[in-house]
């Protein structure tokens, strides 16, 4: 069993009179890499901010190895955060930005070059101890930030939407490295953002986050397959979403079609949302599906053509690999176990 | 498009108000006085400025200006940390700054003669502090007409020249970088050492340029507050202007003082350059 290094209890968080974290309970093991995913706004980034100590909670606790934290100053907390713009001080050069922590600490010079020059290695800038901070580019001001926090050997590191400045190649780029750097370092990280391909790629748990409080917790494969209620499905990935009603166990009604499904315990007649994701709806020949439809519009996305398929009361959005015309007629089917049914939330 | 017939104004001012003068200045520095109209070159009047008297004078002068701006400085910056620092916090909560920076601007706007003269009024030998002092069973204090007095007035005057570039320098640092400090193990004095003190160099060069200057220049200060008796150079070239033998001697003395005034500008830019040199390449 791996060990719980950080938990919340009973977390909330209050601006004036607007609720920003309601009741959050969560643990986070050593040597994970856990996402906080949500919307602008949803509170992740207060909980991390709670974490590191720029921000006191409420009410609640936060709790390191076991040890309550509140009252520890963000100065004394063995946490260390990779900020959204980088806050890299422009006062200072790459080397003393960061050496800046080993400093407070009063290590011995030469340890201090040692530290310094093998973290600039493992972000792949060697050499740029004495560049200022202004001459280099977005991509190496984030690596020098993390470079910063990780040079202190922290056990847990937190990062506030560290790649959201950045254009996709470089993100992406930057995403296999995090979590190559979290494997060899085996350092705790807490990563917030919004983009959720980058938490379900990066990510060992995925916290999905609305409006204060926790949706779901889980894996990146569970979050996607599984998701809890409609607003996760529908945050994570694309998604159709439909009213449904709960015929019996393993029989769903959706648009005045009856579908089997996979999942029991619902009531009988009871209103459900239905999940199906684009890429689990296949299209047929007229008549041989499930539902007939048109095909209204087509986009061509890399892989896969994206279709919305019109079914009169309900547009479908559909991925496959073959191209079918506008204004086409087709049908649509779905396999029992590609229908995920969600309680009314 | 703009008509460059629009700077002709600009350029008559510059010409009749700045030009002209320094030519006249320059003009009357290297020439001895005559009566008869004719002008004859000489350097007496700068060999007349390195007198020993006046040498004092100069060293008086510098040395007031300098206490001036230490002592705006140990005023002024914290004055302008805990201005900052509140309106930072209102403006973090989404209002407006306070605006209690207007009062330390405000005084500014009043007339410079009346507000020496309040001071006359608290610090004569039985003014209000005085009174209030004797109140307290505590001895008196006689500044008035001191050299005490004389910096005291020069820093009443232009502290608010320290106040204002610290204050828009502090208020401008990025909250991040104080807790990106913080993150990184500093506590709240190693924050201000490491972080806050040399991101407002810049605040706090201009402002020791903006109150030295005026304060080594300023000759109504010294005069009022120490009843003439207490020459810097800028009294010295007053009364030499004011009398009409003396406009070639005040006029050496007005290239000398320009002179310290540009040596200090240039000392403060290569402070704040080596404060930058990193952004160099």
């Amino acid at each position: 069993m791996a060990k719980h290094l950080i938990e919340l209890t009973g977390l909330c968080k209050t601006f004036d009179d607007n609720e920003v974290l309601k009741d959050i309970n969560l643990y986070i093991n050593e040597n994970e890499f856990l996402t906080l995913l949500g919307p602008s706004g949803c509170g992740k980034s207060t909980l991390l901010r709670i974490i590191a100590g720029f921000e006191t909670p409420t009410s609640g606790t936060v709790s390191f190895e076991g040890k309550d934290l509140s009252g520890v100053p963000a100065y004394e907390r063995k946490v260390n955060t990779v900020f959204q713009r980088y806050a890299l001080f422009p006062h200072l050069d790459v080397f003393d930005n960061i050496a800046f922590g080993l400093n407070i600490k009063k290590l011995p010079k030469k340890e201090i070059e040692q530290k310094v020059r093998k973290v600039l290695e493992l972000v792949n800038l060697k050499g740029f101890e004495n560049r200022t901070i202004s001459s280099l580019s977005g991509g190496q001001q984030q690596r020098i930030a993390i470079a910063r926090a990780i040079v202190n050997e922290p056990k847990v590191l937190l990062l506030d939407e560290p790649l959201a400045a950045l254009d996709l190649k470089l993100r992406q780029g930057m995403q296999l490295e995090l979590k190559n750097m979290q494997r060899e370092l085996g350092i705790t990280f807490i990563y917030v953002t919004h983009d959720q391909e980058e938490a379900l790629t990066m990510s060992d748990t995925v916290v999905v986050m609305k409006e204060g409080t926790i949706q779901q917790i889980g894996t990146p494969t569970d979050i996607y397959n599984e998701p809890k209620n409609a607003y996760v499905a529908d945050f994570i990935g694309e998604s159709n979403i439909i009213d449904g009603i709960m015929k019996k166990d393993c029989l769903v009604n959706i648009l005045d079609t009856d579908f089997e499904c996979v999942d029991t315990g619902f009531s009988e007649n009871e209103d459900v949302d239905v999940v199906i994701r684009p890429e689990d709806i296949y299209i047929l020949e007229p008549d041989k599906g499930k539902i007939p439809g048109t095909v209204e519009s087509v986009i061509f996305k890399g892989v896969h053509y994206e279709m919305v398929i019109d079914t009169g009361s309900f547009k479908w959005l559909v991925h496959d690999t073959a191209k079918y015309e506008v204004g086409s007629q087709v049908s649509l089917f779905v396999k029992p176990f590609d229908i995920h049914i969600m309680k009314k939330s | 498009m703009y008509k460059k017939s629009l700077s002709y104004p600009h350029l008559v001012w510059m010409v009749a108000f700045v030009i002209v003068p320094m030519f006249l200045i320059f003009l009357y520095a290297f020439t001895s006085n005559t009566t008869d109209g004719n002008i004859s070159f000489t350097f007496d009047n700068f060999k007349k400025c390195i007198d020993p008297m006046y040498l004092k004078i100069y060293a008086n002068s510098i040395w007031i200006a300098f206490l001036s701006v230490v002592f705006c400085l140990i005023l002024g910056y914290p004055a302008a940390k805990i201005l900052a620092d509140k309106d930072r916090r209102r403006m973090a909560a989404g209002k407006k700054a306070s605006g209690l920076m207007m009062l330390f601007v405000m005084p500014m706007w009043m007339n410079v003669m009346l507000r020496l003269y309040s001071w006359l009024t608290i610090l004569q030998p039985n003014g209000v502090l005085n009174s209030f002092l004797g109140i307290l069973n505590l001895p008196e204090i006689d500044i008035m007409y001191t050299r005490t007095a004389v910096v005291l007035g020069t820093v009443y005057d232009f502290i608010p020249f320290m106040i204002m570039p610290i204050y828009s320098v502090l208020i401008k640092i990025d909250d991040s970088l104080i807790e990106a400090a913080e993150d990184l193990g500093a506590n709240k004095s190693r924050v201000f050492l490491k972080v806050i003190l040399p991101l407002s160099l810049p605040g706090i060069v201009s402002g020791i340029t903006m109150v030295f200057l005026p304060a080594l220049t300023s000759f109504y200060i010294s005069d009022f507050f120490s009843g003439g008796q207490f020459m810097l150079i800028g009294n010295l070239i007053e009364k030499n202007f004011k009398n009409p033998v003396g406009r070639n001697f005040g006029s050496s003395l007005s290239i000398i003082l320009m002179g310290f005034a540009f040596l200090s500008m240039h000392i403060m830019k290569l402070f704040n350059k080596s404060n930058r040199q990193m952004d160099m390449f």
